[in-house]
């Protein structure tokens, strides 16, 4: 089973030479610290800024830099910024090759469920719903249950949703999977994680072919 | 075209109860805060107001919520304020939820004088019930979009980096955000910044929002200019 790094390192995996990537809060963010040396890839923050660096030594934080999870950040050799309007500009047409981002449901069409729980929380969806609209590719990010063992990949969300038939892959503690018009495809197991645990934690449709091989973290 | 007024006092001095207001920003990034502290001591109150995010607890349009001066928020996020939630909870307060490119986008169209825009954002959610749809081909596939309206919006107050006499505006890193296309899409533009200079000693290749849009500006004081999440390493 992976923890929070493991699934962060599992998605960097994903992550091509030459990419603009946007990442979301929370395990998303970590993603970051696992993109390989060396390998050309630019961040984008939804607030206004391309190349996102890491955060500022102590004692050097700007409050006027920050990023879309509103901490203090840095730029990088080659930064831009820009409004808000022309963030999600390129988001919309398509610009960044993948989104990676959260998620409290993701129903075996693709549809995607992250900003709300009705009648409890109410903070609402940020630049979620464009990013979803629009990405080439969505990765999620997500655990495979909540915390009471129920899963959370799911036949139909149950939550309102984020936006529709959309998400590409999913990474768990469990597993990574594809979305496929059939439901979601089987592709790895975390370590140590059988195919039957697997199972027995989706209630979405799951496509199982042949042996499907344990991930290669690091 | 001297566009300059006395301080935060002088500008809002026209903003009266029950009106709709633009405020620029990100989280507490970029917000106009002699204007919010102003407004609070004017007591201005069943205000609607268009802004990203809705402050803290103790800053930014949180100290506007406080006061109850808020009758209704137009917002992407605002989970950091624990006053908003239960304001909200309590239905004192009126909250539009959209998404964040959408705010901006309607901004924009404002200021662009463009009645409407077309995005695929919320397309399927409870964010498109109500709304006109329509298809289009897209990268050779058809898809579909929702209808939303540009903001009309009585007021906006949008904090620069430096401006000069005639309200020309350069903004400063990350805390550009809304503020340029706030500044488009305000029927009267309210404009503080932290250095105001003469016209001519802003170079016009640098200007970001050209002073056209902007009625009013004037130097702020005492920049808190809070930091929400402060992160950082060890050097």
């Amino acid at each position: 089973m992976l923890d929070k790094v493991g699934i962060a390192k599992r998605i960097a995996k994903e992550i091509k030479d030459g990419y603009y990537v946007n990442l979301g809060i929370g395990i998303p963010t970590l993603v970051a610290n696992y993109i390989p040396q060396g390998m050309n890839v630019v961040l984008q923050s939804e607030n206004g800024l391309l190349g996102m660096g890491p955060f500022p030594f102590e004692g050097e934080e700007d409050s006027d830099l920050i990023n879309a999870g509103k901490q203090t950040i840095t730029t990088v050799a080659g930064s831009a910024f820009f409004d808000s309007a022309m963030s999600f500009g390129m988001i919309r047409s398509r610009k960044v090759d993948l989104t990676i981002l959260g998620a409290m449901e993701v129903s075996d069409n693709g549809d995607i469920a992250n900003w709300k729980i009705p009648g409890k929380m109410v903070k609402g969806m940020g630049g979620a719903m464009d990013l979803v609209a629009s990405a080439k590719n969505i990765i999620v990010a997500m655990q495979h249950v909540n915390k009471a063992g129920e899963s959370k990949l799911l036949p139909k969300c149950e939550l309102p949703l984020t936006g529709v038939c959309c998400v590409k892959k999913i990474v768990t503690e469990l597993a990574v999977l594809d979305v496929t018009p059939e439901g979601f495809k089987l592709l790895e197991r975390a370590p140590g994680v059988s195919v039957e645990e697997i199972k027995n934690a989706t209630l979405g449709r799951l496509i199982i072919e042949g042996d499907i091989p344990e991930m290669i973290i690091d | 075209m001297n566009k300059t007024v006395k301080n935060a006092d002088e500008a809002i001095k026209d903003i009266g109860d029950n009106t709709t207001l633009m405020l620029g920003g990100f989280g507490l990034c970029g917000i106009p805060e002699n204007c919010i502290t102003a407004l609070v001591k004017k007591g201005v109150k069943g205000l609607t107001c268009i802004s990203n995010n809705a402050g803290v607890d103790d800053f930014g349009i949180g100290l506007m919520l406080k006061t109850r001066q808020v009758k209704k928020m137009i917002s992407s996020y605002v989970g950091e304020n624990a006053e908003f939630e239960r304001q909200l909870l309590s239905g004192e307060l009126e909250v539009e939820l959209i998404p964040q490119g959408t705010l901006a986008t309607r901004c924009l169209a404002s200021g662009y004088g463009m009645p409407a825009v077309f995005t695929p954002a919320g397309v399927g959610t409870e964010v498109a019930i109500g709304k006109e749809t329509r298809k289009f081909m897209v990268d050779g596939e058809e898809k579909e979009f929702l209808m939303e309206m540009a903001f009309e919006s009585d007021f906006a107050i949008v904090k620069a980096w430096k401006g000069d006499t005639h309200g020309n505006l350069i903004f400063h890193e990350t805390a550009r955000n809304f503020n340029p296309m706030m500044a488009m899409a305000g029927k009267i533009t309210i404009a503080e910044v932290e250095e105001l200079v003469e016209a001519g000693q802003l170079e016009p290749d640098q200007i970001h929002t050209p002073g056209i849009y902007v009625h009013c500006i004037f130097q702020g004081s005492n920049y808190e200019k809070r930091i929400e999440q402060r992160t950082v390493r060890k050097k």
